[in-house]
């Protein structure tokens, strides 16, 4: 992928500009101050506020700014028209994250119960139990890539337990999402590949389901009913594809910056290490700190917000990232504070597309960063220069070799 | 004596005050926030329903004084 380079910020900036995706601080900072939202042509065409208000009013105004379609790169023809198959469930999206009310109502719904703090407490056990097994594998060797060995393969185990899919599976699933995510956001080709196998993938595990019906997602979302008939195919089929695709590049990549500012950080890893009580504070600022996931919005109707003129069908860029790291809504937005008490951060977004999944990415980062601690109290990177990131719609480090004693 | 109170219209789940201060707040089978003991707040937890205040994204939780009510 090559782009070209950006000289204005404001009214050409690109997501998908390497330095922007290895560092994008100083051009929020940049568009905060002046701007605040801005525009671009590149990549289908966007605006991207970045001010916490802006997010948090966007966000919450889903009359005006419709989830319709939430990819911060738009689909192109090839995705339609290359000679894959076009499941019919495209047609649903992923429900509840691409609807909107009323459909969004209960097709969230469905999905609150399962991912409950009390259900999610289930999945802890054999989160932890992963997590110690990965560290088995590479801790004599002194050296591990905690992006790749570590962070990577915590959640696509969690999912593929979730949804009764054996864990040998999670490497697949890691490259299809991948493609559709990270590679398939610049390339329509290679999304439409990754979404054709991960719905043809699904859909055999739905009829499985149907003969054979077990005590997972599946089987549940099978199970359940709405206004007294049973949810259509297609919906569960959209939901199923949600599970997958927004469960594995999120967290991990929550849990790799994580990881790296710890690793950089002396002070905070000691201070959790002493004080194992501050792990849940610190989670809620690293999420700040560090959100990983961008969303779009599609404008419903002409409108003008915050002096922009905005047309219908224009996209937005939801940048919680770039809200989050916002001074005005944030004392010393720019550090880390690792006990930093007053937080409400938007890294799940806010309103009623909250992360019906924060429950599980919570608990996978606070365990994940526990076990890591609890066996490699003392590491850092190998060499900084040598991590590689990943943007756009999910942001954090793809490969980060680190060394401990 | 202060007195917590979650706005069930604005509480989108976060569950940021349950995670904090479980001892004022439970949620429901979908995760939404309600307020224990009718929103009574002990002198030693006020601090801690502050800080639930703070960090609900969703600004879902307000409290009131009941001397000044």
């Amino acid at each position: 992928m090559t782009t070209e380079p950006v000289n204005d910020w404001t009214t050409d900036y690109d997501i998908f500009d390497p330095d922007y995706i290895k560092n994008p601080l100083p051009v929020w900072d940049e568009l905060r101050q002046g701007c605040p939202v801005a525009h671009s042509r590149r990549w289908g065409g966007s605006w991207m506020p970045t001010r916490y208000e802006d997010l948090f009013n966007i966000a919450r105004d889903v009359q005006h700014f419709s989830s319709r379609n939430v990819l911060v790169a738009p689909a192109g023809p090839a995705a339609a028209g290359a000679g894959y198959e076009v499941p019919a469930a495209f047609q649903v999206g992923a429900p509840p994250i691409t609807s909107d009310p009323p459909v969004h109502t209960w097709a969230r719904r469905l999905l609150l119960g399962p991912f409950s703090i009390r259900s999610i407490s289930r999945w802890e056990p054999e989160t932890r139990q992963l997590c110690r097994s990965l560290i088995d594998g590479f801790i004599d060797q002194g050296r591990a890539d905690a992006a790749a060995g570590y962070a990577q393969q915590i959640p696509p185990r969690v999912i593929a337990s979730m949804l009764g899919i054996p864990g040998d599976m999670a490497d697949t699933f890691t490259g299809w999402v991948r493609g559709f995510l990270e590679f398939g956001l610049t390339d329509a080709d290679i999304r439409g590949e990754a979404a054709g196998a991960i719905f043809s993938f699904l859909r055999e595990c739905i009829e499985d389901r149907k003969q054979r019906p077990g005590d997972d997602m599946i089987s549940y979302l099978l199970a359940s009913e709405v206004n007294g008939r049973p949810v259509p195919e297609p919906h569960v089929l959209g939901t199923c594809f949600l599970l997958l695709v927004a469960g594995i590049d999120t967290t991990w990549s929550s849990i790799g910056s994580a990881l790296w500012h710890l690793a950089q950080h002396p002070d905070d890893r000691a201070r959790l290490v002493k004080e194992p009580e501050l792990m849940p504070v610190a989670v809620e600022e690293l999420l700040r700190a560090y959100s990983p996931v961008t969303m779009a919005r599609v404008v419903t109707e002409d409108l003008e917000y915050a002096g922009c003129q905005m047309s219908a069908g224009d996209r937005v860029l939801m940048s919680f990232p770039a809200a989050n790291r916002d001074p005005a809504k944030f004392p010393d937005a720019d550090k880390v504070v690792i006990d930093r008490a007053e937080n409400p951060h938007i890294a799940f977004g806010v309103g009623i597309h909250r992360c019906a999944g924060s429950n599980l990415a919570r608990m996978e980062m606070r365990v994940s960063i526990q076990e890591w601690l609890a066996r490699i109290p003392d590491y850092h990177l190998e060499d900084p220069a040598a991590v590689t990131w990943a943007g756009g719609q999910v942001r954090g480090p793809r490969s980060m070799p680190v060394v401990f004693p | 004596m202060i007195r917590v109170r979650v706005d069930s219209e604005k509480c989108q789940g976060h569950n940021r005050c349950f995670n904090l201060v479980p001892e004022l707040f439970d949620l429901d089978d979908l995760g939404y926030s309600h307020e224990r003991n009718d929103g009574a707040v002990p002198p030693e937890l006020e601090e801690k329903a502050r800080l639930a205040v703070a960090n609900c994204p969703e600004h879902a939780i307000s409290l009131e004084d009941l001397k000044e009510a």
